[in-house]
């Protein structure tokens, strides 16, 4: 019993991916699955979680070719069953994961929104102020433009 | 046309002077290599480097005409990109899937 919706929005007017649901489970229960690095691993991938404002950590995917598998991640808001956010830093793009709970009929809706996709500050584009933010703005210019 | 490989066009795009190349065809139509160095604030040999990384990952054209080569966009060759992103949403679909087989799994 649950229903979804999704939209994955790239090329429209934002760069963000949200994924909504509701889970027949109360708040308090999803909030830990969101937040017990174990259960974390269990349906994310293994990760170094700990519900702590300004923690660094690391999701550990497998390494495949030409990338090591690692998402690198820093908490940024811990809003105990209402919200948890984290940076979420891969392959050089930053970008931003919200998750948002809400009390509703038999259960609770989920939402995940994974915006941002900036350009990774820690990351060197040698010296580059021409970053992907900017690029990214060009790319839904241009495919935008495609019809 | 068949896509490039992802890699190509996330590779010729990583570099700024690239995407100003790109970016410039892609704004004022297409360009001879000439014009384009005369805005790119590089050499000549290093905008014909850059366009031919662009060519490998099918993001520039070019045809000759006389001496000239003239180079234009191929925007749609941004598809590998833009179904990276996309996967995002798949990716993050597949996990709630499982976040709810861990929620049953889960003493109450």
């Amino acid at each position: 019993m649950s229903n979804s919706a999704e939209a994955s929005n790239v090329i429209g007017s934002t760069r963000t991916v949200v994924i909504e649901r509701v889970f027949p489970h109360p708040p308090e229960k999803v909030w830990r699955a969101l937040t017990e690095s174990p259960l974390v691993a269990q349906w994310l991938v293994k990760n170094d979680f700990e519900p702590v404002v300004g923690r660094k950590f690391q999701f550990r995917f497998e390494p495949m070719p030409q990338w090591d598998g690692l998402i690198e991640c820093q908490v940024l808001v811990v809003d105990p069953l209402k919200r948890l956010s984290y940076s979420w830093g891969s392959l050089g793009l930053e970008s931003v994961v919200l998750f948002t709970l809400t009390p509703a009929e038999g259960g609770t809706h989920l939402r995940m929104e994974q915006s941002g996709f900036r350009p990774d500050q820690q990351q060197a584009y040698g010296g580059a102020k021409y970053g992907w933010q900017k690029f990214f703005d060009g790319l839904e210019r241009v495919v935008g433009g495609l019809e | 046309m068949k896509p490039a490989n992802a890699n190509y066009v996330f590779r010729a795009l990583a570099d700024p002077t690239r995407r100003a190349i790109f970016e410039e065809l892609t704004r004022q139509g297409e360009q001879t290599v000439h014009a384009l160095t005369r805005n790119a604030g590089v050499s000549q040999p290093a905008v014909s480097k850059h366009l031919t990384v662009l060519k490998r990952a099918k993001l520039v054209r070019h045809r000759r005409e006389g001496r000239e080569t003239h180079y234009r966009a191929q925007p749609d060759a941004l598809g590998p990109m833009v179904d990276w992103l996309r996967d995002y949403g798949a990716f993050w679909r597949d996990r709630f899937d499982q976040l709810e087989a861990v929620l049953e799994r889960m003493e109450p």
